[in-house]
């Protein structure tokens, strides 16, 4: 998402600075040790580093424990039903493309109930960033499985453990027509988590961001031998998608991966020995809806002259 | 008789005195054109009611529409077409059955006769290659159609339509529309200089060449019926003078949408509704409008009210199937209190139903649809002149009121065309931008007035207003609801603002007597043929009135005082009731009409109904059967 520094309602108009604690909304009330904490912090600090005037950024998110997100931020917030917030975000960005637009889904919202939204909104490629918090399961509603629980793994709905294969979100967007950005990261990472929400708010188009993400309370072990080791863990780096030379004495798995190149891409996408973090693709050239469908707004007296003469075609 | 033809030389005007000419005065005729599917009718049809309104008739024209784009040729179920009724005054409903009927085959006439759609002692133009086809079969249905056809009292000419259209054009079923339009134009007596205008209009996209064949075979129905008929139809005009335009219900809804100074609309394609997008897909850009053709009926729902929470009221356009999916978007809107304009162009329910034919069976869904307590607005467009005005009401309540409403048409609107007083736009029903100022500190986003439950809407970009807003329960800071008390009073607050609206509104106004010994209510579509049906029975010496509402959620005030003065009360609706005499039916399980079961909850008066689900409008001939037997037995209130 680019940085549109001033609303055009508004010209600005004040210097003050913003600083983390600016973009402090109500206390989060996340479980201990969820991912989701990460999430905010690492976003906040975006917040302030862009200095993203908070009445003219708006988050809006789905249902579910990240959909709490909004709440935590003090910005406009639209914390909506679920699997819902991306058409809702398209409304806004259509009707108001000064703003800056942030959507936070998790899986459930994203992969199940809203996926018909997400596999348009990456088409349609609006400039927004849109997160996906993925702790693969549903948290919210205590323990469901959700399409990226792994084969196999228990759930209060799947006891027996998952019948099915867990769905590769990333693999699934770059199969979209006209996506534009797409990464992933993970929030015990934190400097490549804000490394690549930076990218993904600097990238001009709809940039899909999957956050791998612990829940301490369902899903705690998923993730935690690649916490515990670097080693499971590659590093996708490009000048032209996220780099964090500070993480190379830690993870030392690290290829340089074009992302314009997305046969390369859909490659590293399907490989599942490690996990990828980085940018795997993005191409700003491609279209965004808003500005195809851009249209100068006319004054109520032009309006009512041109509705006059639509109205003489139908006169008797 | 003068003429206005321009296409007929002296030597035609002087064969026309070789026969007797019978001329038929009525201030109200029905016409029909029915065809296979893709064959025209309905260009015919609707350059016919565009030039008869353009020469000061009133005009109602609906489509008669199968369900399938190509269906079999030549099939009963495949009749396509238009009915158009023209009078001296203004017309308001379809009427009964035709009295001219030009057929471009026996079958799709047959099927009209068979829906009782064709008056006895009407014209019947019919097609006549059909009768010596080679294929047996085809002659045999001919034969057999002819058989079915008599002894109703019909008028039945044979027409060489193929044969003449063919020394025109190679493929007669591309020529057959023009030369019915040329018959009529003689029977009717149409301007033919303003005929020719409105098929230059009509064929605007195509070349020269295709107008002037047009022309050539109007002009050749025109010489063909002079030459071979001997009956016209004069339907003298009388509404000339006034500034009309003239348009379908779904047109004047998008052209209202314009005018309400609303500039985004998302939808999905639904029958009968897309047409409305259609019809801003070629204008609402000029305005620097945006139609949103969203991946699906809830996205569409979203993105509206996306659209709509970031600044000006944006609207949504669905059908029955489609509200139904967007049902939990406009819970969130009501909950949230995001303005925002629905419209519903109702059809036959539930599921599939019946897509492309009218009914009223969304009432109670668009009312009690949301789950949870969902308070909103619900009005409902009589005419097609309300389908626009509707649009600008409906845009200025959601924004005062910070709430849904829904705006009911139905197929009947959608498709039929009829002149209405051109409207005088107004810079106000624009509305302005929405306030942008900075929110004062303190100022929470539901700042509800205690009285009323109305608060100021804080929008993005507003410096101050952060908040989040949210589904969930919240109090006047738009925080979560952890305390019971705080439910309950934001319910209230939303609740109220219907209460408010009411207090805002007029009593409606009884068509006819204040009292008497019946009273017909009805609401959408219906109002022309009910009042139609009304007006006859009271030339009967009934004591009939009848009620029209626009507003169904909050009702119309005083409405328990005005039943009160009339021995029976009783609501006229397209949709389904249960008959009094079915098996199992008794006076405490029957289904009612759904206006009839809101009435009778909201003003405890025993209404009764009468309701039918034909797929079709109502007739106000059957109305008005319907009238007499529900007057109560006994002397005058």
């Amino acid at each position: 998402m680019s940085g549109h520094s001033c609303s055009l309602l508004f010209p600005v108009e004040d210097d003050r600075e913003y600083s983390m604690s600016d973009y402090q909304g109500a206390q989060a009330r996340w479980c201990p040790g969820c991912g989701d904490h990460s999430v905010l912090t690492a976003t906040q600090r975006l917040l302030a580093s862009e200095q993203l005037k908070p009445e003219e950024t708006v988050f809006v998110s789905g249902i579910g424990c990240s959909s709490r997100f909004p709440h935590y931020v003090s910005s406009y917030g639209f914390h909506g039903i679920h699997g819902r917030a991306l058409p809702v975000a398209t409304g806004i960005k259509l009707h108001r493309p000064d703003l800056h637009v942030f959507v936070v889904m998790g899986d459930g919202d994203c992969t199940s109930i809203g996926a018909a939204h997400w596999l348009h909104a990456t088409r349609y490629n609006v400039d927004m960033v849109a997160l996906m918090l993925d702790n693969n399961i549903y948290g919210l509603t205590k323990m469901q499985t959700s399409p990226t629980t792994p084969e196999g793994y228990r759930s209060n709905t799947q006891p027996m453990g998952s019948f099915l294969p867990a769905l590769n979100p990333i693999e699934a967007t770059l199969g979209v027509t006209n996506a534009s950005f797409v990464a992933q990261t993970a929030e015990w990472m934190p400097a490549h988590l804000y490394a690549t929400l930076e990218a993904a708010y600097k990238h001009n188009g709809f940039s899909f961001v999957r956050i791998l993400q612990r829940c301490p309370v369902f899903t705690g072990d998923i993730y935690q031998d690649a916490v515990r080791n670097p080693d499971m863990i590659e590093m996708l780096e490009h000048p032209d998608g996220v780099e964090v030379p500070d993480l190379h004495q830690i993870y030392q798995n690290i290829s340089r991966h074009d992302p314009r190149n997305m046969d390369a891409a859909r490659e590293l996408a399907e490989k599942m020995d490690r996990i990828r973090v980085g940018v795997f693709f993005r191409d700003e050239s491609r279209p965004r809806y808003e500005e195809t469908r851009h249209l100068p707004l006319h004054t109520t007296d032009e309006k009512i002259g041109i509705l006059n003469e639509e109205l003489d075609k139908y006169a008797v | 008789m003068t003429t206005n033809s321009g296409a007929t030389d002296t030597a035609t005007d002087e064969r026309r005195t070789d026969h007797e000419i019978e001329v038929i005065r009525d201030r109200m005729h029905t016409v029909e054109i029915v065809s296979d599917s893709g064959e025209g009718a309905q260009k015919c049809g609707q350059i016919f009611g565009a030039v008869s309104a353009k020469m000061g008739n009133g005009v109602w024209t609906v489509e008669i529409i199968p369900a399938e784009i190509q269906p079999p040729a030549r099939s009963p179920a495949g009749a396509s077409g238009n009915r158009i009724r023209i009078g001296t005054d203004e017309v308001t409903n379809w009427g009964d059955r035709t009295n001219v009927c030009v057929a471009f085959n026996e079958q799709v006439l047959v099927a009209r006769h068979r829906l009782d759609a064709i008056d006895s002692g009407a014209l019947l133009l019919v097609e006549n290659m059909w009768k010596d086809h080679r294929d047996e079969d085809i002659r045999a249905e001919w034969t057999a159609a002819m058989d079915e056809l008599q002894g109703h009292g019909y008028r039945i000419i044979e027409v060489p339509m193929e044969e003449r259209c063919l020394t025109v054009v190679d493929d007669a079923r591309k020529g057959k529309n023009m030369f019915a339009l040329g018959m009529l134009a003689w029977i009717f007596d149409r301007d033919l200089d303003l005929t020719r205008d409105q098929i230059a209009h009509a064929f605007r996209k195509k070349s020269e060449e295709v107008y002037e064949k047009n022309v050539t075979l109007l002009e050749l129905g025109y010489e063909w019926a002079s030459e071979n008929l001997d009956v016209r139809i004069d339907v003298p005009p009388g509404l000339e003078g006034e500034d009309m335009v003239v348009m379908n219900g779904n047109q004047a809804v998008a052209f209202g949408a314009v005018a309400a100074g609303m500039e985004l609309a998302a939808m999905y394609p639904i029958t009968p509704a897309t047409s409305v997008s259609h019809q801003l897909g070629e204008i609402f850009h000029k305005f620097g409008g945006i139609v949103h053709q969203a991946e699906d009926e809830i996205a569409a729902a979203g993105v509206a009210i996306g659209a709509s929470y970031s600044g000006k009221v944006a609207f949504t356009i669905t059908s029955g199937p489609g509200l139904a999916l967007k049902t939990e978007f406009l819970g969130l809107a009501i909950m949230s209190e995001i303005p925002l304009v629905v419209i519903d162009v109702q059809r036959g329910g539930p599921s599939t139903g019946l897509p492309t034919k009218v009914e009223q069976s969304d009432l109670l869904a668009t009312m009690f649809g949301q789950p949870g307590d969902a308070p909103h607005v619900v009005m409902a467009a009589a005419t097609i002149e309300e389908c626009f005005h509707s649009m600008i009401t409906a845009r200025r309540i959601a924004e005062t009121f910070r709430t849904v409403v829904i705006v009911l048409t139905d197929a009947n609107l959608a498709t039929g065309v009829q002149p209405f007083r051109r409207p005088m736009l107004d810079p106000v029903w624009m509305g302005s931008r929405p306030d942008m100022s900075p929110v004062p500190e303190g100022k929470p986003p539901y700042d509800w007035d205690e009285e009323t439950g109305l608060s100021q809407r804080f929008i993005p970009g507003q410096p101050g207003g952060m908040h989040t807003l949210t589904g969930l329960a919240h109090d006047e800071k738009s925080r979560v609801a952890y305390a019971s008390d705080i439910n309950q009073k934001s319910s209230a607050m939303r609740s109220r603002k219907l209460a408010v609206l009411h207090s805002t509104l007029q009593p409606p106004k009884v068509n006819g007597a204040d009292s008497g010994d019946l009273l017909v209510v009805g609401w959408g579509s219906t109002k022309g043929a009910i009042e139609e049906a009304v007006e006859a029975a009271r030339e009967q010496g009934l004591s009939v009135s009848s009620l029209h509402l626009r507003f169904l959620s909050p009702l119309e005030p005083g409405l328990r005082e005005i039943f009160q003065r009339f021995r029976k009360v009783m609501t006229v609706e397209i949709n389904y009731s249960d008959e009094p005499n079915d098996p199992f039916i008794t006076e405490e399980n029957r289904r009612r009409g759904q206006l009839a079961w809101l009435l009778r909850a909201n003003t405890l008066v025993d209404v009764d109904c009468w309701t039918r689900v034909l797929g079709e409008p109502l007739r106000p001939g059957v109305i008005l059967d319907v009238i007499r037997s529900n007057l109560p037995k006994g002397g005058a209130a």
